[in-house]
């Protein structure tokens, strides 16, 4: 029996649905205008309203239609890697862990500071995430500060959000065969995203059949697929790349404070995002995906480690799952500025809570301080956690005949068990064996270390043990023209800098 | 018995209770009681005990919002006799606020307008997604003293230095004075783009606009 973990009753679950639904009316949604024709020519009324800003419609969104698109969403899908094996199943109760996403920190394991993220540090997460069979996809991790601010040519502004999703995603898809959660900075940014993979999987068709990543597309709380998130749920509809809707409504804050009522917000978000993206593409894989949170009353953040955050995730995870739908949640995070007793507690309670409720993907491990710092050794402490968590998720599993009497009948009283064949053979499906992360030893007459000291260590070992994809000229030279194509359309100019090129990572 | 009401006044802003705030205002007016007296032993010693017990964690932010309503509908009632009193309350300041360019989220900056504004500061908020450029023409317009730039993502944040930059060319500075804040936004990134200042949350911001008005308890 597999253990599992239920928020909701079917009652509320049915509730939580018809408020949805509701709430699809009447307030109804916010659109981007790149919508709108396509919900008229679908019947759906759009209106502009007159407390909000100029560009805004509201679309009020009727069940049957919504209805009408849960039907054309594909209930699983896989995502694949650079081999073109299926590694990760989006659907049923499978379930898999991937790095948090797009940190702008890196705590520095030496000073103990955080500090702007770049390159050499996503470079290092990926080395790390290929090694580690817990993660079964990579993502795009940290914002790459020095890429970013290369350009010094007097457009600062645009150069982050114009190129600095693609370059994270050029130097994953360089240090990777695993596939890859990532998402766009911008609505003109996915174009060159998508191309970038297109050029990875041979073609745009071999991406759609075998795709490599999934896209995360966020709606703005509440209610409001902006201009820039309806753009880029269209396109990967369009194109046929899975796409993953992360709705985050802040209980209390841009959300109902009640739980119930930041999950029903959660689900009439996510409702009016497939309803969009199916609109644009009956069949394209989407995922009810999420990282709802709290609104902490103290400080106003986002508090990550909350019980009640991961209450959250579990909930809106299981409303999808009542609808037959691949889930996505926001776990495995701390609030923690330091990788120490309270990171440990937070993202390991919360792994164990997210395999219990069998979400697909869990998006988070690796994240400090409200998801605002990256750590690497929490990283690989955290696939620790994860193990467990998949371990207990395995359940109490039943092996041969007897459970216990023809195991006796060898040893008698003698106590002999550890000489057993069954022992040497079972034990390794029965124990999950920890990296030496983790400390069972006795002690010694060398000082015990922490966790945080082995945690070091076992970074270096992996990043030694890690080797680099060999990718062929012809694909990096595929991706070099596309990266520079996409740098230019932004004005870029990242050679004129004097800084390293972004090329060449 | 002026004392007790000031200290309902007190209450009634701790309680975060606007309808009690509108009705002790209009009483204080009918007995005769100096409007801007009221708002200085009664109302306003309210706001600010509000914001030290949010600073040791008695209070949360419901709280405090609820505090500042009522803040609100006390200084509605009085603000006409005072105006004929010619004994208007003087502001602490002018503050320009807004998001950066492309950032729709607002909730801390709605936070910050509120706490400032019930304060004693005048606020002009100018929404959501604002350019540099309108900042800089709002500051202009209003002879601002400080702007205020919220950004929560990482992607908006360079939109702060944009309107330092904006108001900076506009030889506003050192004048006007930048202030930035939003989840991402640390003191580090606010010394980089040469922001005067940065808070981490509402009340935090209330004492950073005090110090940079000169009107603050301690300089950070």
């Amino acid at each position: 029996m597999r253990p599992k973990i239920q928020l909701l009753s079917p009652d509320l679950i049915g509730r939580i649905l018809r408020e949805a639904f509701e709430l699809l009316m009447n307030p109804g949604v916010r659109v981007g205008s790149a919508v709108v024709e396509l919900l008229q020519s679908a019947g759906v009324e759009v209106r502009v309203a007159d407390n909000i800003a100029d560009n805004d419609r509201v679309a009020r969104i009727p069940e049957p239609l919504v209805q009408q698109c849960l039907a054309s969403a594909p209930r699983d899908f896989y995502l694949y890697n650079r081999q073109g094996e299926k590694a990760v199943h989006y659907g049923g109760d499978d379930v898999h862990f991937d790095p948090g996403s797009c940190c702008v920190q890196m705590l520095d394991p030496d000073t103990l500071e955080a500090r702007q993220s770049e390159t050499r540090d996503l470079v290092r997460i990926v080395q790390v995430t290929e090694t580690l069979p817990q993660f079964a996809a990579q993502s795009t991790a940290v914002v790459c500060n020095d890429a970013v601010v290369s350009n010094n040519a007097g457009n600062y502004n645009d150069a982050p959000s114009a190129i600095g999703d693609l370059y994270r995603l050029f130097v994953v898809l360089q240090h990777s065969d695993k596939p890859m959660v990532t998402g766009s900075f911008s609505a003109a940014g996915l174009q060159g995203m998508i191309d970038l993979l297109a050029a990875d999987s041979g073609s745009l068709d071999k991406l759609r059949q075998q795709p490599r990543a999934i896209f995360d597309v966020c709606p703005s709380p509440p209610l409001n697929w902006s201009e820039f998130g309806s753009h880029n749920l269209l396109d990967l509809a369009r194109a046929g790349v899975p796409a993953e809707i992360v709705s985050m409504p802040l209980a209390g804050g841009t959300a109902p404070v009640t739980l119930a009522g930041s999950v029903t917000q959660h689900a009439a978000e996510t409702l009016a995002g497939i309803t969009l993206h199916q609109l644009a593409g009956p069949g394209s894989p989407i995922v009810w995906g999420g990282a709802p949170a709290i609104f902490d009353m103290r400080t106003g953040g986002a508090p990550m480690g909350a019980v009640e955050t991961a209450m959250l995730n579990l909930a809106c995870a299981e409303v999808g799952k009542h609808l037959g739908l691949p889930t996505h949640g926001y776990l495995v995070a701390t609030d923690s500025k330091f990788v120490d007793a309270q990171a440990g507690a937070e993202s390991a309670r919360s792994a164990v809570l997210g395999a219990l409720a069998g979400i697909n993907m869990i998006s988070g491990a690796g994240m400090l301080e409200s998801l605002a710092c990256f750590s690497v050794e929490k990283l690989v402490i955290d696939a620790e956690s994860i193990a467990s968590a998949y371990r207990l998720v395995r359940g109490i599993e039943i092996r041969g005949e007897s459970l216990a009497t023809a195991m006796f009948a060898q040893t008698g009283l003698s106590g002999e068990f550890l000489k057993l064949k069954e022992t040497r053979a079972l034990f390794r499906q029965e124990q999950y064996l920890p990296s030496p992360v983790i400390d069972r030893s006795a002690r010694g007459s060398e000082p015990p270390s922490d966790i945080f000291t082995r945690a070091r260590t076992r970074v270096d070992e992996l990043v030694s043990k890690y080797r680099k994809p060999s990718l062929s000229e012809d694909v990096l030279r595929k991706f070099q023209a596309i990266v520079s194509r996409e740098a230019d359309k932004a004005g870029v100019a990242a050679q004129a800098s004097g800084k390293p090129s972004i090329l060449s990572s | 018995m002026p004392d007790t009401l000031f200290g309902a006044m007190l209450q009634s802003i701790v309680d975060g209770a606007p309808d009690t705030a509108a009705e002790l205002a209009q009483q204080a007016l009918a007995n005769g009681v100096d409007p801007l007296e009221a708002v200085n032993r009664g109302f306003a010693v309210g706001i600010t005990f509000a914001g030290d017990q949010f600073g040791c964690g008695e209070m949360f932010l419901p709280d405090l919002l609820a505090s500042a309503e009522a803040m609100k509908a006390a200084i509605k009632v009085l603000e006409p006799e005072m105006l004929k009193r010619g004994s208007r309350r003087e502001a602490l300041g002018k503050i320009v606020l807004g998001t950066a360019r492309g950032d729709i989220h607002d909730i801390g900056k709605n936070l910050v307008a509120t706490i400032l504004s019930a304060s004693g500061f005048q606020i002009f908020d100018l929404g959501t997604s604002v350019t540099p450029e309108q900042f800089v023409a709002k500051a202009k317009e209003v002879d601002a003293d400080i702007v205020g730039v919220s950004a929560l993502l990482t992607t908006t944040m360079a939109g702060q230095k944009a309107v330092i930059e904006a108001l900076d060319r506009n030889g506003l500075r050192p004048r006007v004075k930048a202030i930035i804040g939003g989840a991402a936004v640390t003191s580090k990134w606010a010394a980089e783009i040469g922001a005067d200042g940065y808070s981490r949350n509402a009340i935090d911001a209330l004492e950073l606009a005090k110090n940079l008005m000169g009107k603050g308890t301690a300089l950070a």
